[in-house]
């Protein structure tokens, strides 16, 4: 069903959307440091994000540039996973979907420097040594809760819970696509299975796989991020710092 | 000045000490010999880097003081930037000013040795990371066990 441009668009509206939600954490985060990481991860993020939309428009050919695609496009029109859009909810919760994001960005972004398009090869073995990073961060926060005291277990555990579920849409199949995101599954598997274990924390059993973000059908909670994200250029049409 | 020594002396806006040549960030500089329009290439350290559009209107700048008004700047992304390309004078500079150079990034495959991080200020190896991320996209932030001072680190990529 994907094509080229369908394809990176997606991975470019995970990145704009994970970004924009974790700068919601800034000058909100329980600790100085760990605001001033969240605010890195959310710029390495949008770092990716425009590499990515602005490729997307030269595939697309109809003269749309990174802003035209970030701000000018309905929820409707965002090819995002739904995992990015979900609110941060608590501390433990923006850490799971950190962890979980990294854990499928890192051998995506792998697999895309390896793959047949110049293009995304340049993007990939740029982006992926910063997906490193970020991976160990969400990692270490993961296992730090999941492993700590019995509260933060808790919080760990039921934000695991909350979470999981939206991970299996990430790597729907799709064998046209510049890498098949069902490639990637057994890299992630192998990389939450051992966080996990070292976290003391357990996958919920159920199979519920809410999904619909790679075909424009999101939660309720993207059109408000994209309203905040969107107001100041669709007041100012074009609107430059 | 000819052109690959003006844009060689922009100094990098986030760490004022060290050059976009030092940094490893300036990948050519090229002058057409008929027209005289000089090209600019030069890659980020972060893709999301905000200093970049600093950089490339200093670029810019140094070239029209040195008599270069026709440049263009073009930003490349691959190969992509490593920590390795800081020279070892950009190293230096770093280390006088505070700032702990990266390491030598590991080869792929092979088991990565972590090497102490030595504090600027005092050389004791006794040193801690307080966080990953620090001050700007490319920093971590460290303390010294042994004088207690904070300091930045460049982390390896």
């Amino acid at each position: 069903m994907n094509g080229p441009f369908d394809f990176t668009l997606g991975l470019g509206d995970d990145a704009l959307i994970a970004a924009q939600r974790l700068a919601e954490w800034t000058t909100r985060a329980p600790e100085m440091e760990e605001d001033v990481a969240l605010a890195n991860i959310a710029l390495d993020q949008l770092g990716a994000a425009r590499l990515l939309l602005s490729y997307a428009g030269e595939l697309e050919g109809a003269g749309r540039d990174e802003d035209a695609l970030a701000y000018l496009r309905d929820d409707r029109e965002f090819r995002n996973a739904l995992l990015v859009e979900l609110p941060n909810g608590d501390f433990a919760v923006t850490m799971a979907k950190l962890f979980f994001l990294a854990a499928y960005q890192l051998p995506l972004y792998t697999a895309l420097a390896g793959c047949a398009d110049e293009r995304l090869v340049a993007i990939g073995a740029k982006a992926r040594k910063e997906s490193a990073y970020h991976l160990d961060h969400g990692a270490l926060w993961v296992k730090r809760l999941g492993d700590g005291t019995e509260e933060s277990h808790r919080r760990m555990q039921s934000a695991v819970d909350q979470v999981w579920p939206y991970t299996h849409e990430l790597f729907a199949a799709d064998p046209a696509a510049p890498v098949d995101p069902a490639t990637l599954r057994s890299a992630f598997d192998e990389t939450v299975g051992a966080v996990l274990a070292e976290a003391t924390l357990t996958l919920p059993g159920s199979g519920w796989a809410p999904a619909g973000g790679r075909t424009g059908v999101h939660t309720e909670h993207l059109a408000y991020l994209l309203a905040e994200m969107q107001v100041l250029h669709r007041a100012h049409p074009g609107a430059q710092w | 000045m000819n052109p690959r020594e003006a844009a060689a002396s922009v100094v990098d806006p986030e760490i004022r000490v060290i050059t976009i040549d030092e940094l490893g960030i300036l990948r050519a500089v090229e002058e057409d010999p008929a027209s005289g329009r000089v090209t600019v290439t030069i890659t980020p350290t972060y893709t999301g880097c905000p200093a970049m559009d600093v950089i490339r209107a200093d670029i810019r700048r140094a070239l029209a003081v040195a008599g270069h008004a026709d440049a263009e700047v073009r930003t490349v992304f691959s190969p992509p930037w490593s920590t390795d390309w800081i020279s070892d004078r950009g190293r230096a500079k770093l280390a006088a000013a505070g700032i702990a150079p990266p390491a030598p990034v590991p080869a792929a495959g092979v088991v990565s040795l972590t090497l102490a991080v030595r504090c600027p200020q005092c050389g004791s190896p006794e040193t801690e990371q307080v966080s990953r991320f620090g001050s700007t996209a490319c920093k971590a932030l460290w303390r010294c066990r042994s004088c207690s001072e904070p300091f930045d680190h460049l982390k390896a990529l």
